[in-house]
């Protein structure tokens, strides 16, 4: 099952319900968190991608189980753009040629709709209770969306005597390459 | 303001009837530039619903106030609440009632011609889809060529017409849509006719339809007969009716010709299009009225509302019957192809039996245009 922070029941409910729910539940959340929609309407795939789209929320997939469409949004998807602050980087071209660990820092089910084959997935704001599942040793690059989260987990990581850190730019939304999908 | 609701029927004849209407369609861009209610005098406003539920103060400037304005949404709610927020805005207002939904699964029959002692040849439009069916009545018998799934439409216009449905015949395994025949034929106790060579993986029973079959509707007989005319399947089988009308199936369109892809590979039957259209076809009468199993724009609709035309104007007038170059023909029909209908393969899969989806479905399935020409 993916992970989201909130979910919403708009099962039965035909258009224009689905996205009219999604609209209103949205507005009380924080920027980055997950709401999962529940929906059998099924023009509510189509609408709720579009609509997320024109009003700059993330919409990360759609999951099909029997009747029920599962969709998962992520609030707000224009991050700002923030001076970032670690300063060992690498694209994905030069990441080809090297060992170590990917480490996705985006939320559970932003991973779940399509990573890097092999990335090991800890979202941003669990790294510092489970840091101690990575090797100090290993070289870790790590990769967001767009490389905000990155640089942030990145820093984290280098503070916490992580020596051989790497944030991935330009982040997912710039990977052009295979990507892996996993409910 | 009161919102009204309007049918699929009352848009059908102002399409017809050549009549003005803005048309609000409240869905996805790209479900609109797909495929829309088309009307020769009709204007069109796209914004979809979602961007419209903080209130529709921006789109008013850009609605007309001395036309009727119809909200159009893909099932209906989304344009109910269009079409009240209007409403709340001073601004008459309709929504189509069961939205692209309805108008797809909208029939209009209409009356081609006057058979001989009483007979009739309707031609039933379906206008959301471009799709045209046949009913051939005669002194209390029918026929029926290339029926759409709406199985009560074609039972009930014979019952209301006093005529027991004899024949029923698909000129083709269709892929653009469901057939409705072997339906129409297992409740009304009619013969379902097939042509063979497109039956080879159905999985119920017909009759073979082959070249030269002859059947005679009514005492005054008459004549439907078979015309085998391959290219746009390898079965698609013409007919003649009454020496007087040519219903060409998807082979001949009135501005365009049959796609050879749908079932297989274009190069493989781009030969029988081109020996159908340009020799068989050549030999017959051009007094003959064409009568399509598609039409593709609404230009293509007569002022009283049929798609007929005589073949010899369409030797003159088609394009796909005047490359005389067969190289030349073989690259029109090949390169170039539109895009294939929506769910032609899973069609193709229900029309011979394979798989039976529920309505909605179905539905689903047969939403946007028919796509089955190529020009």
């Amino acid at each position: 099952m993916i992970k989201a922070d909130h979910h919403l029941d708009a099962k039965g409910l035909a258009c224009p319900m689905p996205v009219v729910k999604t609209k209103k539940a949205i507005n009380d959340l924080e920027e980055g968190v997950i709401l999962e929609v529940q929906a059998t309407d099924k023009g509510s795939k189509a609408d709720l991608t579009a609509w997320a789209s024109s009003v700059g929320h993330q919409y990360l997939g759609t999951v099909e189980e029997g009747d029920v469409l599962y969709h998962y949004i992520r609030k707000g998807s224009d991050e700002p753009k923030v001076e970032k602050a670690f300063e060992r980087i690498i694209s994905f071209e030069e990441l080809e040629s090297r060992d170590g660990l990917i480490l996705d820092v985006r939320e559970g089910a932003e991973y779940a709709f399509g990573h890097i084959g092999g990335a090991k997935s800890i979202p941003l704001g669990e790294l510092e209770s489970r840091m101690k599942e990575l090797d100090k040793d290993e070289e870790i690059y790590v990769v967001c969306r767009t490389g905000n989260r990155s640089d942030l987990a990145a820093q984290l990581l280098a503070d916490n005597g992580f020596t051989k850190v790497y944030n991935v730019l330009p982040g997912m939304n710039g990977w052009n390459g295979k990507i892996t999908k996993e409910f | 303001m009161t919102v009204q609701k309007w049918t699929a029927a009352k848009v059908a004849r102002k399409v017809i009837d050549n009549e003005e209407l803005f048309i609000l369609d409240v869905r996805n861009e790209d479900a609109f530039q797909d495929w829309k209610i088309e009307g020769h005098k009709f204007e069109y406003l796209n914004v979809p619903y979602f961007e419209l539920l903080d209130g529709v103060e921006e789109i008013l400037p850009q609605l007309p106030t001395d036309k009727e304005v119809l909200v159009v949404c893909a099932k209906e709610g989304s344009s109910v609440m269009v079409a009240e927020m209007l409403a709340e805005e001073g601004r008459e207002a309709a929504y189509l009632e069961g939205g692209m939904g309805s108008w797809s699964s909208y029939l209009e029959p209409v009356k081609v011609a006057n058979l001989d002692n009483g007979g009739e040849l309707y031609q039933f439009v379906r206008l959301g889809k471009g799709c045209l069916s046949y009913m051939v009545i005669s002194e209390g018998e029918a026929a029926i060529v290339d029926a759409v799934r709406f199985t009560d439409d074609f039972i009930n216009f014979a019952k209301d017409k006093g005529a027991k449905i004899k024949h029923v015949f698909d000129t083709h395994l269709h892929a653009d849509h469901i057939s409705g025949g072997r339906h129409i034929a297992a409740e009304t106790g009619a013969t379902y006719y097939l042509p063979p060579k497109d039956a080879t993986e159905v999985v119920f029973d017909y009759t073979a339809l082959t070249d030269g079959l002859n059947v005679k509707v009514g005492a005054s007989k008459i004549d439907v007969s078979a015309l085998y005319t391959p290219g746009h399947t390898i079965g698609s089988t013409s007919f003649i009716i009454d020496d007087q009308f040519l219903l060409t199936g998807d082979i001949l369109f009135i501005d365009s010709i049959g796609r050879p892809d749908l079932a297989g590979l274009a190069e493989d039957w781009v030969g029988d299009l081109r020996e159908t259209l340009y020799s068989r076809y050549r030999e017959l009468a051009e007094e003959l009225v064409v009568l399509p199993a598609h039409f593709m724009i609404i230009d293509e609709l007569n002022e009283n509302g049929t798609v007929a035309r005589r073949l010899g104007e369409l030797f003159k007038e088609n394009h796909g019957l005047n490359i005389e170059d067969e190289e030349e023909f073989r690259r029109t029909v090949t390169d170039n192809l539109p895009p294939q209908p929506n769910s032609h393969e899973r069609i193709r899969q229900v029309n011979m039996g394979k798989i039976i989806p529920d309505n909605d479905e179905q539905t689903e399935m047969e939403i946007g245009p028919n796509r089955c020409a190529v020009r």
